[in-house]
Order: structure tokens, then C-alpha cells, then sequence
């Protein structure tokens, strides 16, 4: 089996121009010295399309490259195919700088390597829907019969069956942009490039559409780069998002660091609509310097540390960090007051667990389910962090800071009321 | 003094297009004749083929290529009405004789037209090159192509054929060079980014999606080689435009007014039932 993170596809510096007859050379130093897009379209009458974009997609990734129009983005995505010709830079998929191809080199990569799905679909309007999604098939000079095999598989994946004989014009639009995938899916691509396939929707088939193809990602392990200016889109379907500007990537993160942690404050504009609790995991939200002891350490200075964080449980771990169990603050101090030590016995529960990739909405049952601290944990047992009731809030107030609809819910509110959910009662505070 | 142009600076053009044409007279004369000796096959088979057709048969085929073209009852029967008055205004045979100068014309016209126009739409180039061409051949008076026509191969029918292709064949190369150069840009990058070659393209894309405009064309050169074919009579065609001439020399309005209107008729038979093709395909795809 291929390794699942080899780099499948990669950009090194890769520049378009346009409108740069005879000075080609000298607006690449430019950019090279870092002067502006504008300035290099005032002073030399050319205009940057794509400027150093370099980026890794690895096997099996789902890569977002978004941008608003104008962007270049549309631009990158077809320089990577040579459908527009990059002005500079390399682009390796597997392992072949396939600028350097010819013609016939440039239309073998094309037939074995890669599939894109367009915008405006790019069907053949005088085929059927069969004919089309066979297309990528017949140019690579495939059999009759095997081609009719693989489309109708893969219109069958679509959910287009039954529709194989009509033409093109008979379908909606999101039936036409399956018709698009099935043509890419039928191709059996290494590398699926998608030009904003869904941007053309309304907005509710787009959303099935978006579904049901993030669905079909993971099933089938495609590595994916697509190409939007939807925020929602590129949350939602990437593994990794690049956000460019002005024919520049100006960030490539995870979805969860692009919104806790933009580069800049263009990208922070573009992602401070975003509801950062719909992809949060439990690695964004978790405090990675859990309260920890150890079996055998005393009692007294474990109770000092939890007063200090003011958190009212404490893990027991083992010397490589593995969690054995989870003592309360009533426990603690009950054995700090007659000057023992922790030991694992009575009193040591079995902690809640979760990995650091669980999403917040499987949080809260968790959460809830326990009056200590939720530990998360590798897949060995090691604890990496954990999530108190109140970080998982804190973690929400910024998406409710946000909630237009509901001005009142102020997230110190909020904070305040969970500040004695988590506390001891008051009968232990007393002491 | 000036009102009268000088007569030593003048180009005496004339006498080289003459030398020209005598000196590939002399020189290509097999060739020409090659070209006559395959056009005159092709044209007498169509005629026997044509009129070995029984009068019935040809209204009924009529009626049905109608039918099919533009799926209305009326255009069917006035379509086949047409036909049945150049009959019963005695001209049938002679309206047969021009079908077949008509067919053989368009197909020749279609077959170096295509080419052309495809040369065109591909390289910028020979648009440039081909493109005044045209506007010349379009402009030029009609009878002139007869001369030379009449030289290289003398009188008849093939001259008549040679003739009519020169005249009709530039709107289907220029409505062949429009159509593949309109075909939308998605489609053919789509092909592209599936390894399909320039040939594939071709083949799978434009040559397809340019159809309709290709037939505008190849309708607007039917039209012009039956308007061409009166001319064509002149150096011998046979047919409905003898009939017109024949008129012209007679004195005789009446007779040439029954002649043209079967060539009217005729005109129109044809017009409306490639245009309902063209039509129909055209929905398809849209």
C-alpha cells in the first residue's frame, strides 16, 4: 500500500503572469524582492495572477485553497494541470516536475493522474450523460466495454441512475455537476482538482452536494483540492485550507487554526463569521497541562495545586503520563487533613476519556456524564490534556460573543454560572 | 490635365490573368481534366439516381424528410404542395436536373469548405489570409467566375458545378470558422483536462457543438448555388436556368416567370427542411 503521507502533489514557488510580454524576467526579480502586486502592475504594466505559491498535498488530504474572486485561485488550481501555464516555478505530482513535460508527456499525467471537476461543469451538451461520464476514459483509448463499466459505476456513486441516456440539458444543475463527478470519479484519478463545483447551486442542493461529497471523500480516499470562496465550504470539507490573496497564499492551517489563529488580519476578516464550534475538536478546547499526581505523592501539596488552578479534581498518573484513575477534592483532602499520602484505592475513579480528535458536539455528553474533568488521552492511554465543563463553555462564549440573534447571552454571564458548577460544595469549602 | 488618368503608369493586369490561365492550361491540363472527368461522375450518377426516382416516390420522400425536419402538417403539405406545382408546371425533369448540379455542388463545397474553415478558426494566420479572400470571392460579380470555369473545362455542366462551388462555398468556410471559434471555452477545457488531443477536440467538441452554425452555412450555399445556377446556364448548365435564359432570349416573361418560381420552390423545399434538421439538433444540445 502507498504511504498515506506521501506527498502526492507539490508546488514550489509557482508564478503566473499575465500580460508580461518581454519583461518576464524582471518581474519575477521583482517578485523575488518582494515588491507589491500593484506597484509590479503600475510600474511594469503586468499583472501578478499566482506569486510564489508553494504548498504539499499529501495522499488521502483534502486540500481547500480559498480565496474571494480575483484572488487567483482559479488561476493555481489550473496552472497545476498546465490548462493555464504556470510563468514559474515547479509543480511535482509524483514525484515528475511536470513543467518540464511536453505536450504528450503534459496529456499523460492528464489522463492517468488527475480529474477535475469545473465550475460551469464542462459537459459535452450533444452527449448523454453515460457518453460524458465516460469522456476521461475515452481519450485514454479504453475499451468500449470497460468504460461503459467504470461510468456506470461511478454514476451509480453519484445517485445518477437511471438518468444514463438523457443529455445533459434535460438535468438541474446540481444533477449536471454529478454528471462532472462522475466523469472525475470514472477517470479513477490520483489527484481530484475541483474548480468551485458547488458555487453554481442553490444554496440547498449545494449543501447536499457538499455532504454527500465529503462522504464520498472519506469513503473513497480521494486526495481532493478544491478551489472557494466559501468560508462554510472549506471548514466544513478541508483537512487543510490555503488562504490567498491577491494571487498570494498568505496561510495554510488546519480549520480549527485558521479560526483560533489567523496569520494575519485579512484572514482573521474572513473567518470572524465562522462558528468556530462546528469543527472544534476536543484538541482546540482541552487544556493541555492537566492537574496531575502521582501514586505515592502527598496529599497536602496536591490539595495546595488544585486550590491554586482552582480545579477540583486531580489525575493519577503513572510515570509514562498514562492515566490510572481520577481523584475528587473531597478524597484528597480528607486524606491531606490526616497528613497521608495518594495511593490508588478507594476513592480513585475511573476517569471519562476521549481522543484529541473528538468533535465538541460528542463532548458534552461526556462532558455532563462526570463531575471530573473529561482526560484526553492518546491512543496508549498517555493524558495529552483535559476539558473542564468551563473550558468547554469558554470555548463556545467566543461563537455566542458572535450570536446576533441573542445580544443578551454576554459570555461573562455565562462564565460566572459555570464558575460554581465546577466547584466543591459547601460543606468542603468550609473547611 | 487631370482630368484624364495617365496612360503610362497603367497595370495591364488583364493580360497576365490570361497568360496565367493559358499557362495552367498548358501545364495542368491533365488535372483539369482529372477534376472535370470526377465531377461529371459524380454529377450523372446523381442524375440517373435522381430521375430513376418515380415522381411518387420523390413526393412522398419529400413529404417525409418534411415531417421529420419540422413535425408541422402544414409545412408538410405546402412543402410537397411546392413540389407537385414544378410538376404541373411541366418543369419536373428540368427541376431534377438542377437538384442534382444543386447536391453535387453543396457536397463539393462541403467537402473543401470544411477544411478550410476549420484552418481558419485554428490558426489566426490563415483567418487573416482567408478572410479578404473571401470578402473578395463574396463581392465579385458572379459571371466572372464563368470565364475561367468555361476555359479549364469548357461547356456543360461541370463548368456550371465549378462555378457554383466558387460562388457559394465562403459562407459555409466563414460560418464554419464562427462556429468552432464560439464554441464556449468550458467545454473545451474540460476535454483538455482530460488528455484528450487537438484532434479530439476537434472531433469530440467543436466539430459537434460548431454543427448548427456549419449547417447555417451549408443552408446559405444551397441558396447560393441555386441562385448561381441561373448564371450557371449561361456556359451550358442544363436545367431550371436554362429555362430562365432561354426566356430572357425569347422575350418570353411568362415562361421565365414559371421557371423561376420552381427555382423558388425548389429553394424553399430545401431551406426549410435542413433548417428544421438544423433546428432540431440544435435544441438537443442546448
Amino acid at each position: 500500500m502507498a504511504d498515506e503521507n506521501a506527498v502526492l502533489l507539490e508546488c514550489r514557488k509557482v508564478s503566473k503572469l499575465f500580460n508580461d510580454e518581454g519583461n518576464t524576467q524582471q518581474v519575477l526579480k521583482a517578485i523575488r524582492d518582494g515588491v507589491g502586486k500593484d506597484e509590479i502592475q503600475e510600474k511594469l504594466g503586468t499583472v501578478v495572477g499566482v506569486r510564489e505559491a508553494s504548498f504539499k498535498v499529501h495522499r488521502g488530504e483534502f486540500f481547500v485553497i480559498m480565496g474571494l474572486s480575483g484572488s487567483g485561485k482559479s488561476t493555481l488550481i489550473r496552472t497545476l494541470i498546465r490548462l493555464i501555464e504556470p510563468t514559474d516555478g515547479e509543480i511535482i505530482i509524483d514525484g515528475e516536475d511536470i513543467t518540464k513535460l511536453s505536450e504528450d508527456g503534459m496529456r499523460k499525467v492528464r489522463r492517468n493522474k488527475v480529474a477535475m471537476v469545473f465550475q460551469h461543469y464542462g459537459l459535452l451538451p450533444h452527449k448523454t450523460v453515460l457518453e460524458n461520464a465516460e469522456y476521461g476514459l475515452k481519450t485514454r483509448g479504453i475499451s468500449w466495454k470497460e468504460r461503459r463499466e467504470k461510468a456506470q459505476g461511478a454514476i451509480d456513486r453519484v445517485g445518477l441512475s437511471g438518468w444514463e441516456s438523457y443529455r445533459p440539458s434535460a438535468l438541474s444543475g446540481g444533477m449536471q455537476q454529478r454528471v462532472g463527478l462522475a466523469r472525475a470519479l470514472s477517470h479513477d484519478p490520483d489527484i481530484l482538482l475541483m474548480d468551485e463545483p458547488f458555487s453554481g447551486l442553490d444554496p440547498i442542493v449545494r449543501r447536499q452536494m457538499q455532504q454527500e461529497f465529503g462522504r464520498l471523500q472519506n469513503e473513497e480516499d480521494l486526495t481532493t483540492i478544491l478551489v472557494t470562496h466559501d468560508l462554510d465550504e472549506a471548514l466544513m470539507l478541508g483537512d487543510r485550507i490555503a488562504i490567498m490573496r491577491d494571487g498570494e497564499i498568505i496561510q495554510i492551517a488546519t480549520p480549527d487554526q485558521l479560526v483560533t489563529n489567523p496569520a494575519d488580519d485579512y484572514v482573521a476578516s474572513f473567518v470572524e463569521g465562522a462558528s468556530p464550534a462546528r469543527f472544534m475538536v476536543a484538541r482546540s478546547v482541552m487544556s493541555d497541562d492537566p492537574l496531575t499526581a502521582r501514586d505515592g505523592d502527598s496529599a497536602e501539596s496536591a490539595v495546595e495545586m488544585m486550590r491554586e488552578r482552582k480545579i477540583w479534581s486531580t489525575f493519577i498518573v503513572d510515570g509514562g503520563n498514562k492515566v490510572q484513575g481520577v481523584m475528587s477534592w473531597e478524597t484528597i483532602q480528607r486524606l491531606a487533613q490526616s497528613g497521608g499520602t495518594l495511593h490508588l484505592g478507594t476513592g480513585v475513579r475511573k476517569p471519562v476519556t476521549c481522543d484529541s480528535e473528538t468533535p465538541i458536539d460528542e463532548l458534552f455528553p461526556l462532558v455532563l456524564n462526570t463531575r471530573h474533568p473529561v482526560a484526553v488521552v492518546d491512543d496508549r492511554g498517555t493524558l495529552q490534556g483535559m476539558i473542564t465543563k468551563n473550558m468547554l463553555l469558554e470555548a463556545l462564549a467566543h461563537d455566542i460573543d458572535y450570536d446576533e440573534e441573542d445580544p443578551e447571552s454576554k459570555p461573562d454571564l455565562v462564565a460566572s454560572e459555570v464558575e460554581t458548577s465546577n466547584q466543591p460544595s459547601n460543606e468542603v469549602t468550609s473547611v | 490635365m487631370f482630368n484624364e488618368f495617365p496612360e503610362t503608369i497603367e497595370i495591364d493586369l488583364r493580360t497576365r490573368v490570361n497568360d496565367a490561365i493559358s499557362w495552367l492550361l498548358d501545364n495542368f491540363g491533365g488535372l483539369f481534366d482529372f477534376i472535370a472527368a470526377v465531377i461529371r461522375t459524380v454529377l450523372l450518377n446523381l442524375e440517373d439516381a435522381i430521375t430513376w426516382l418515380p415522381w411518387p416516390l420523390v413526393l412522398g420522400l419529400i413529404a417525409l424528410l418534411a415531417w421529420t425536419a419540422t413535425r408541422s402538417p402544414l409545412n408538410t403539405v405546402v412543402l410537397t404542395g411546392l413540389m407537385v406545382m414544378i410538376g404541373m408546371f411541366g418543369y419536373y425533369d428540368l427541376a431534377m436536373i438542377t437538384l442534382a448540379i444543386i447536391i453535387a455542388a453543396v457536397l463539393i463545397s462541403f467537402i473543401i469548405g470544411l477544411p478550410i474553415g476549420i484552418l481558419a478558426a485554428q490558426s489566426d494566420k490563415a483567418d487573416a489570409v482567408i478572410r479578404p479572400l473571401l470578402d473578395g470571392a463574396q463581392t465579385m460579380p458572379a459571371f466572372v467566375y464563368l470565364i475561367p470555369a468555361l476555359m479549364f473545362f469548357g461547356l456543360g455542366r461541370v463548368p456550371a458545378v465549378i462555378a457554383t462551388v466558387t460562388y457559394a462555398v465562403p459562407p459555409l468556410i466563414r460560418l464554419t470558422n464562427l462556429g468552432i471559434r464560439t464554441v464556449t471555452q468550458s467545454a473545451i477545457e474540460a476535454a483538455t483536462a482530460y488528455g484528450a488531443t487537438p484532434r479530439q477536440i476537434l472531433r469530440d467538441v467543436q466539430l459537434p457543438l460548431a454543427l448548427p452554425t456549419i449547417m447555417a452555412g451549408v443552408n446559405q450555399t444551397t441558396m447560393m448555388a441555386l441562385a448561381m445556377v441561373v448564371i450557371a446556364s449561361m456556359i451550358g448548365a442544363e436545367g431550371l436556368g436554362q429555362e430562365v435564359l432561354l426566356a430572357i432570349n425569347r422575350i418570353d416573361p411568362g415562361r421565365g416567370f414559371e421557371a423561376g418560381l420552381c427555382i423558388v420552390a425548389l429553394a424553399v423545399i430545401i431551406d426549410r427542411i435542413t433548417q428544421g434538421f438544423a433546428d432540431q439538433y440544435k435544441e438537443s444540445i442546448s
